[in-house]
């Protein structure tokens, strides 16, 4: 095990333990409560806010930062957990510059806004850490429901419900509960088991089941859920990822991004984990940034993320652009992927310029690449399943799917940007719209 | 350059700001500094009697009370005056005199109401070059428990007797330091001018607890479980002292009894509203205590600036020049109209005007969907929240209607007179001008 940066071909422990450990790293460590209270000092509570109307889940955030500052950060916890059961994940995740921070009025006036998602980080993770629970659950309805998917949407489903007495069962094909939380972020935006603490710390609410490894079309049907329950949630996310369609994406080295990242969650020793030298990741949302990032992180000595519309385009907000071209990321705009070239495994891969319509100038270049990650989109994957509208299952502003008595949400579903934030406010959302359909 | 050159009752000193009688100037060590750093004057922490000094309490001797980012706004203190023996204090302030002849020395001294105390001990402190007394009638705390401080100061006739005593026992400069803690500023400042003083110094520290400790039940600052009232002081308690100075300054009785402000002085133009309302200078205390010396070169600059901008060669072009224009509310031209005007380009639509005039006061801002904050000017009483609130300076201002301009609120054009509350028709005492 000596491999360094240079060595060639996909490899392991290309860096030292403390490397990969600083590397890996809290992107934006907790704040303390000097700087908690420094940064909450900079709200100015305004009228019917701005932030609390750019959140998708509508967080009360003028008065949780006062909650903060006056030395209570666990009712200001409590602000947010009512409105959003993942606030810990989501101050985590959330890409707060396009969102409560971009509206910040602070930002409008000063060009620094007031740093609402690490506030709320600061609130969620007094809270959390405590092992407290701050809600209680209604008394017992008797009423089942299944929730298919634990990731955000269904385990934001899953808890609203949960408190109003319902009994709910979350079903997830993976091994564990979480959903992209635990399997499709960054390892740096989540250190410290915190999806898998958060999941456990939601659970406490009771009356939730949660069964690992079932999924639609593998141990479960929605028919037989919806006959041994009183309604079904459907929060299955996106489980296909798009192929490039070009020649040569068979050959070896060419990989989902997505698989990569969450083996990077799951792996115990990051120096066991292989990556490229020369790694082209081919997208321009947060997974291709999350991807792009890790391998850099990992010990790849050159990192490219190819999108093939402008920077303007691109889907990974600026936050995210900035930190993959400070990691040592070159981001490459208005290229095409046309050819992947190797002899059995990928060596290099060719790219045809564009211009901003997607029309091809004629004009190509060849990356060196011994191992290339997609992340050009993920697909809605299963059968039998409620109406479809581009490619994702269609619902009105509760959640409502075309069938009765099934709701959808999060990234499965039509409506809303594909935000951990927005799936978390589908799932509350349709659950309300449940318990008043259960209860009328 | 503007010269900040200060005569007081005949005290000079290289500039007109000096640190006040309480901690900064409880030691040679300190006042040194002081100097060095470019105070003006000092006036030395509160001397006492011979013999064994005061002690002090062993806990905590302030509690605070902050603005946003811990900016300390208010400073209450339990300590005495000093606990250090009456020959040290004396043999240090000699030798500061000595080494800073042109720096102001001024010795501050409470000592029992008898005559024989008073009279002792100012030939004594005298000797050591002092270039005048303070009378401390003000400290409201613990000494006030033993007959001496605002327990003076709050008794016009021994003030006036004191200051009489001190007069006949010293030619030097007496001034006699008042306490906050009394109704009416006048009747102390009276006394203090009867009983020959050569002028006032104001305010002294306020009584105060500035916080409970909810976990032990017991004011702050606590001693072993337990707390007293203490004197407030710094920034929160300006406006009260620029009141008590304005008031003796614009009073016939007093208006020729020379002021040395105090209160909450923080930077050149806290001191410079101080003057502009009759103190002929100003201490500081709490500015100091929070940032240290150094502030005095903000003060300095910034004063110098100023007068060089207004013209002003010394700061006697200015002392007392806003005193004419403290009246009674009786006298304020209710024909004066103005309105709020929010200037777009400054606004952050932060929406706090519209709160504060929407729930607490007159319904006269508008709200559109896409946060334009507006003034309704048929609503619109002037009352000025909107601007105090707004946290972006000089966004919202108060406009001035023209004689002629129509007030929407009232249907009725501006007039050109001037109409005090005496001459109104809603005023039953009103002396019309039928």
């Amino acid at each position: 095990m000596s491999n360094t940066p240079f060595s060639e071909g996909i490899q392991s422990g290309r860096l030292k333990p403390a490397e990969l450990a600083e590397n890996f790293g809290d992107l934006h460590p907790r704040l303390d409560d000097h700087e908690a209270l420094v940064a909450a000092d900079r709200c100015y509570f305004c009228h019917d806010a701005p932030c609390m109307t750019a959140c998708p889940t509508d967080i009360d955030i003028p008065l949780f930062i006062r909650q903060i500052s006056t030395g209570t950060p666990e009712a200001a916890a409590k602000t947010i957990f009512s409105q959003n059961i993942l606030g810990g994940m989501c101050a985590r995740v959330c890409p707060t510059e396009t969102l409560c921070e971009e509206v910040c009025v602070r930002e409008v006036a000063e060009g620094k806004p007031v740093e609402i998602g690490r506030l709320q980080r600061f609130a969620t993770d007094v809270l959390v850490d405590t092992g407290e629970h701050p809600f209680e659950r209604a008394e017992a309805t008797g009423k089942k429901i299944a929730v298919v998917g634990a990731g955000p949407a269904g385990l934001s489903a899953a808890h609203r419900l949960a408190g109003y007495g319902h009994d709910v069962t979350v079903y997830d094909a993976r091994a564990k509960a979480g959903g992209l939380n635990e399997f499709g972020i960054a390892a740096y935006k989540s250190v410290d088991s915190f999806a898998e603490r958060e999941v456990d710390w939601l659970l406490k609410i009771g009356g939730i089941t949660v069964e690992t490894g079932k999924a639609l079309g593998d141990g479960l049907s929605l028919d037989a859920l919806q006959a041994e329950n009183d309604a079904v949630f459907l929060g299955i996310g996106l489980g296909g990822v798009n192929a490039l369609g070009v020649d040569g994406e068979d050959k070896d080295g060419v990989d989902d991004a997505v698989d990569f990242i969450a083996d990077l969650r799951q792996a115990k020793e990051l120096g066991t984990l292989p990556i490229g030298r020369d790694v082209v990741v081919i997208g321009g949302g947060m997974t291709a940034v999350d991807a792009a990032v890790q391998a850099k992180l990992l010990g790849a000595l050159n990192v490219s993320l190819v999108y093939r519309r402008g920077k303007d385009r691109m889907n990974a907000s600026e936050f995210e652009q900035d930190l993959a071209a400070s990691s040592g990321v070159r981001i490459i705009t208005n290229a095409s992927p046309k050819a992947v070239i190797g002899n059995g495994a990928v060596r290099e891969i060719e790219f045809e310029y564009t211009d901003d319509d997607l029309k091809p100038t004629g004009q190509t270049v060849r990356l060196p690449a011994d191992q290339v990650f997609k992340a050009i989109g993920q697909t809605l994957e299963g059968d039998g399943l409620p109406d479809l509208e581009r490619g994702k299952i269609a619902v009105d502003g509760t959640g409502r799917t075309s069938v009765e008595g099934i709701w959808a949400g999060g990234d499965c579903a039509t409506g809303g940007d594909d935000l951990t934030v927005t799936a978390v406010a589908e799932g509350r959302d349709a659950a309300e719209d449940i318990n008043a359909h259960l209860s009328a | 350059m503007a010269n900040l050159q200060s005569d007081f009752v005949g005290i000079k000193s290289p500039n007109p700001f000096w640190l006040a009688s309480a901690p900064p100037t409880d030691k040679e060590y300190n006042v040194r500094r002081a100097f060095e750093a470019g105070w003006g004057g000092v006036v030395w922490k509160t001397l006492g009697s011979e013999g064994p000094p005061v002690v002090n309490v062993n806990g905590p001797r302030y509690g605070a009370i902050f603005g946003a980012d811990r900016r300390l706004l208010g400073l209450n203190n339990i300590e005495l005056i000093t606990d250090r023996p009456l020959e040290v204090n004396l043999e240090e302030m000699a030798r500061v005199k000595r080494d800073y002849p042109d720096h102001a020395v001024v010795a501050s001294v409470m000592v029992p109401c008898e005559e024989d105390e008073w009279k002792r001990i100012l030939p004594m402190i005298a000797e050591t070059g002092c270039d005048g007394f303070e009378l401390n009638f003000g400290c409201p705390h613990g000494m006030a428990e033993r007959g001496m401080g605002s327990a003076v100061g709050q008794v016009p006739e021994y003030i006036e007797m004191v200051a009489r005593w001190c007069k006949e026992a010293t030619d030097l400069p007496v001034i006699v330091k008042l306490t906050p803690n009394i109704t009416n500023i006048l009747r102390p400042a009276e006394a203090a001018l009867r009983g020959g003083a050569d002028a006032v110094s104001l305010i002294n520290t306020i009584n105060s607890i500035t916080n409970v400790n909810l976990d032990m039940m017991s004011p702050e600052p606590m001693i072993d479980g337990k707390g007293t009232h203490g004197g407030y002081c710094g920034p929160a308690v300006k406006p009260i002292a620029l009141n008590m100075v304005a008031e003796i300054a614009r009073n016939p009785e007093t208006a020729r009894l020379p002021i040395s402000g105090i209160g909450g002085i923080t930077t050149w133009r806290d001191a410079a509203e101080f003057m502009a309302l009759g103190a002929g200078n100003v201490q500081v205390c709490t500015a100091a205590m929070t940032y240290g010396f150094k502030i005095v070169q903000e003060m300095i600059s910034g004063l110098s600036q100023w007068m060089d901008e207004k013209g002003y060669e010394s700061t006697a072009d200015f002392v007392g020049m806003a005193t004419p224009n403290v009246t009674d509310w009786q006298y304020l031209n209710l024909n004066h109209i103005t309105k709020a005007e929010i200037n777009q380009d400054d606004c952050i639509s932060c929406g706090r005007c519209y709160a504060a005039c929407e729930d607490t006061s007159h319904q006269a801002i508008a709200m559109s969907e896409d946060r334009v904050f507006t003034v309704k000017n048929d609503e619109c009483v002037a009352c000025n929240l909107c601007v105090n609130v707004c946290p972006v300076e000089g966004c919202i201002t108060m406009r001035t209607l023209e004689p002629g301009d129509m007030d929407e609120r009232t249907g009725t054009p501006v007039v050109a007179d001037y109409g005090n509350w005496t001459q109104h028709p809603n005023n039953p005492m009103a002396k019309a001008a039928e």
